[in-house]
């Protein structure tokens, strides 16, 4: 317990990835939706909040958190934008905990709208490199990695991959294995956008080469989607009708922005995030009973299970290899299919991992529910392998 | 349908000329800390301790490719057109990576480790990149 107070997350709210959305809301709008669907799961009232969590939106480039409230009808004592790619969820869910625990504020809203605006009029449409900022001027991606087509996240995941494979054991059927057992638990998801199709080690081998060793089912969907959560002192968690799932534990790593200048390709931010965020819980990794960890690529997945402390450094080929990684296997790992098997809702992707562990810790995943579950583990990647996020979260 | 967009080219900043000079002359210059240490890419300071300015090396042009992909599909529409092509990340002998494209060898043919050196590409009138090629 810290300062005395501690912080839960209350409710939910996530929308099912879509690749083309048939419903354009400016981002305002689908913050503000997204917040009562979260507030209703919660139980609480809009007036509760006092804490504002976003991103940049893009009717709100600027001053992001000021717009929500005001465009909510709210006053807030705490408004934070978060830019860490996909650790944004879990990083906006630590920095909530941190700011209640703090006695900043009473109860945050955490939301990642991430649908197309409505088409402006008269504007033409583009075709965009998507550059992750590097395009602006004076950027030293711009200069020294962009002009040699490293701007797009696969190519410096699968450096990644390739110099993993380089270093350690690890054969591809291993890493395909995870877009497997991924899609397993997919299946039973209704929001997951591959819930009907069913794959195989060997499709994913057969599946295209997009950037060697990465085949195209071991790369994310991007969708359109929107998720998010409230988190509140533990004490207002209590009075709803959901069980408070504390935020016992987190950590957060940054280490370079490009992969090119990154200190390892092969040991990864998650190590000391993982290990702040146990040592904060109190609790080591045998006490997980469920885990998500961000799987924007199934090479993600395999470094972060080894890099989180969940076997030794080397080992995560044998690690993957000897679980059953399925909600009803011995070691349950995104059991909502992974953003592999559901799409990667925008920037709601990281999100689908905290929703994933906390419907666990409610016992609310249904027909994929892992049995009781009391601890959960969520991870947070960002840009290149480049900021990581660990979460420990524990059911009250 | 729109135009693919044109190719991506550096910049230079009053921190990054040098080095981009030196490539049009068919050198390749690292910054270096106040330490000694070569670094790379250019900053007006060193990073890790800011000690402000910039010396420069010229550095061999060898080093090994450290690691690579290819990019089957040219993953933005600039490099749709050079698909499949090699992206790798070269560690120079002096010890900083680079971000670079792995130049006449069959794509079949690149392997992490393998011995690479410098060559210059002539963009246009104005820029310079920086490929390596096998040894």
């Amino acid at each position: 317990m810290r300062n005395g107070r501690r912080a839960a997350i209350s409710g939910t709210a996530e929308w099912a990835p879509q690749r083309r959305w048939d419903t354009p809301m400016f981002g305002l709008e689908a913050y503000g939706k997204l917040a009562r669907e979260a507030l209703d799961d919660a139980g609480m009232e809009l007036g509760e909040i006092d804490g504002i969590l976003c991103t940049r939106l893009g009717d709100a480039p600027m001053f992001a958190p000021a717009a929500v409230a005001e465009y909510l009808g709210i006053a807030t004592n705490f408004g934070e934008v978060v830019d860490l790619g996909g650790a944004n969820a879990t990083g906006m869910v630590w920095r909530a905990a941190a700011a209640i625990e703090a006695g900043v504020c009473d109860a945050c809203l955490c939301l990642l709208p991430s649908v197309p605006a409505p088409p402006q009029p008269g504007a033409s449409p583009r075709t965009q490199n998507w550059m992750m900022g590097a395009d602006a001027w004076g950027a030293p991606h711009g200069q020294f990695d962009a002009p040699y087509g490293l701007i797009n996240p696969n190519s410096h995941f699968a450096m990644v991959a390739q110099r993993y494979m380089y270093e350690y054991d690890l054969a591809p059927r291993t890493l395909a294995k995870v877009a497997v057992q991924g899609r397993e638990n997919a299946l039973l998801n209704p929001r997951a956008i591959f819930r009907d199709q069913p794959i195989t080690i060997e499709d994913v081998l057969s599946s295209p080469m997009v950037v060697d060793p990465l085949h195209l089912l071991e790369i994310v969907m991007p969708c359109s989607g929107g998720a998010g959560v409230v988190v509140t002192t533990l004490e207002r968690a209590q009075r709803t009708g959901l069980r408070p799932v504390v935020v016992s534990g987190f950590g957060e790593h940054i280490t370079h922005k490009s992969i090119t200048y990154a200190p390892s390709l092969t040991q990864i931010p998650i190590v000391a995030a993982a290990d702040r965020a146990f040592a904060m819980a109190g609790v080591g990794r045998e006490a997980i009973d469920v885990a998500s960890m961000y799987d924007c690529y199934t090479i993600t997945v395999l470094v972060t299970i080894e890099d989180s402390g969940f076997c030794a450094k080397g080992d995560g080929a044998r690690f993957v290899e000897e679980h059953d990684l399925r909600f009803s296997g011995d070691w349950p790992l995104n059991t909502h299919g992974g953003q592999l098997g559901m799409g990667q809702g925008g920037a709601a992707g990281g999100m689908s991992h905290v929703v994933d562990v906390v419907t666990q810790l409610q016992g609310r995943a249904g027909p994929r529910q892992v049995g009781s579950a009391e601890r959960g583990y969520v991870t947070g990647t960002g840009g290149c392998m480049s900021e990581q996020v660990a979460l420990v979260l524990e059911g009250a | 349908m729109a135009e693919p967009p044109p190719r991506i080219l550096p910049s230079p900043t009053a921190a990054t000329a040098p080095f981009w000079q030196a490539a049009r002359e068919h050198r390749l210059l690292l910054p270096r800390t106040a330490d000694g240490e070569p670094y790379f890419y250019p900053r007006p300071f060193s990073p890790g301790n800011l000690a402000p300015g910039t010396e420069w090396v010229e550095a061999s042009g060898r080093g090994v490719l450290y690691s690579y992909t290819v990019d089957r599909r040219g993953t933005a529409p600039a490099f749709a057109a050079r698909a499949p092509y090699v992206i790798g990340i070269v560690e120079l002998e002096e010890g900083p990576r680079m971000t670079t494209n792995i130049v006449e060898c069959a794509i079949e043919d690149v392997r992490i480790g393998m011995a690479v050196e410098a060559v210059y590409e002539d963009v246009d009138d104005e820029v310079t990149l920086v490929q390596f090629r096998p040894v």
